[in-house]
């Protein structure tokens, strides 16, 4: 609908208030998804489009599939330790593909002395156990704003 | 060189973005339909509907493997609902396709229903539209876990596929009443399952209830100008007419798949041989004119309306001194009468 918002109520453009779509995805071989879903859950929650895309998935396979959905934000969910091997790899690839503008957050268990190496990486974000999903959607948020 | 440019070249970043544009619905995804839109009419598009839970994403997942062993390029559009409260969706059928994944042949985009309540999206059409013009042969979509009334999808497919599984209950008829009609092909998936043969048997039963005659010919509720002739009958059944057959499959294990690859072969060139197709294309093709006739209309009465003039006239007819039908001639042509 190309409807301005004129003459009568109820109404709503989609054009104007885009949609953040994100892709969740877990990288690596551990098989705990619950972090996942929970953040998957509290991000439709706050009105966004979550792609979740389950278990096991590589670098490889979560870069494509935020090439398919043409995602504004990936979020990794990681518990195995391995994110200094996953995270590089995926921000890489992500580029490779010529997908610069897209925001790269990692929930999981990671070490603080890992952060800042990260951060480096650029990434957007990272979140430990504890961390609340409102502040996940609000770093998002300004995340996006400010591309 | 332009998005559009970049999409017939190939480029997979530049045709994810166009769809996004497709999506939002914005001027530059507008205009790039308009100007793709010759190249549109290639693709077999395949509906798949279904109810929640039976098999639908698994089913496609093996379809599009199988197109793919014929090299045939394969785009999947997957549509999940969003929330009626946040507006929000968790889209969760790619987890069931990630056997397609590392292969450049298949391009595969969730989408939301944002509020579209016939089983798709606003902007699928036009997704798949853009899909056929950047030469993908087959173009499947998978609606949101379908019930009684989401038969949107076979105004756009070509062919639809029903899916159905066992132990959804003797209620079975009652509910897939309205579905039933519009399937092309039926699919019992997860045949492994206990009661498969009565699942069968009650839509075999619908089947022999139904009229092939009128349920053909009135698909969408166009009545046919092309007489058919006698082939490419699917199932068994008399007549000139498709009949729907049933196929058993286990999509988890890849099983029936080849067969319901043939019947969906067999399907098009019925619909080719027929002239369905060209009835199915021209009805389709209408409806969408209609839509953006009705769009064009409103915007042009509501730049030529005041918003104080409407206001007004909304008010008598909140003070029920006027009736909605009578306010609308009154701001069209200026009398209630």
């Amino acid at each position: 609908m190309v409807n301005p918002g004129k003459h009568g109520a109820g109404e709503q453009t989609t054009s104007s208030d885009k949609k953040i779509r994100v892709l969740v995805a877990k990288p690596g071989l551990d098989g705990h998804d619950r972090g996942a879903k929970v953040v998957a859950r509290a991000l439709r929650d706050a009105g966004m489009e979550v792609i979740y895309t389950g278990l096991r998935q590589t670098p490889e396979m979560i870069a494509e599939a935020a090439l398919q959905e043409d995602v504004d934000v990936v979020g990794l969910s990681i518990l195995s330790g391995a994110h200094m091997a996953l995270a590089p790899r995926i921000m890489e690839l992500l580029k490779a593909n010529g997908q610069t503008r897209v925001r790269v957050f990692i929930g999981g268990i990671v070490p603080d002395e890992d952060i800042p190496r990260l951060m480096e990486l650029g990434i957007s974000g990272v979140y430990g156990p504890g961390a609340s999903t409102e502040d996940i959607v609000k770093d998002i948020r300004n995340s996006i704003s400010e591309k | 060189m332009t998005l559009i440019d970049s999409v017939l070249n190939g480029d997979r970043l530049a045709l994810a973005r166009l769809l996004t544009q497709i999506e939002n619905d914005t001027p530059d995804g507008r205009a790039a339909l308009d100007s793709l839109f010759p190249r549109t009419g290639k693709a077999h598009l395949i509906g798949v509907t279904g109810a929640p839970g039976t098999g639908k994403s698994s089913l496609v997942n093996q379809l599009a493997l199988h197109f793919r062993t014929q090299n045939k390029r394969v785009a999947i559009v997957a549509v999940d609902p969003s929330s009626p409260f946040t507006g929000g969706a968790v889209l969760g059928d790619r987890v069931r396709m990630k056997d397609l994944s590392g292969d450049d042949g298949v391009f595969i985009r969730s989408m939301a229903s944002r509020g579209s309540l016939g089983g798709l999206a606003q902007a699928t059409a036009g997704m798949a539209q853009v899909f056929d013009a950047a030469g993908y042969d087959v173009v499947m979509i998978e609606t949101v876990g379908a019930g009684q009334s989401e038969v949107d999808i076979a105004r756009l497919a070509h062919t639809t596929l029903v899916v159905e599984a066992p132990g959804l209950g003797d209620d079975i008829q009652a509910i897939k009443a309205g579905i039933l009609e519009i399937a092309d092909i039926l699919v019992v998936n997860k045949a492994d399952r206990p009661g498969v043969e009565n699942t069968e048997k009650a839509l075999k039963s619908m089947l022999e209830m139904a009229h092939p005659t009128q349920r053909v010919y009135l698909h969408h509720g166009v009545p046919s100008p092309l007489r058919p002739s006698p082939v490419g009958r699917g199932g068994g059944g008399e007549g000139n007419m498709w009949i729907p057959p049933i196929i058993k499959t286990i999509a988890t294990e890849g099983n029936g798949i080849a067969e319901l690859a043939g019947q969906i072969a067999k399907h098009a060139e019925h619909l080719r041989v027929s002239g369905d197709w060209a009835v199915r294309e021209r009805a389709r093709l209408e409806s969408e004119m209609e839509t953006a006739l009705q769009e064009r209309l409103m915007s042009q009465f509501r730049e030529r309306v005041p918003q104080t003039r409407y206001d007004e006239v909304m008010r008598q007819v909140f003070e029920r001194s006027l009736s909605p039908g009578e306010a609308v001639k009154l701001l069209t042509n200026g009398r209630a009468k």
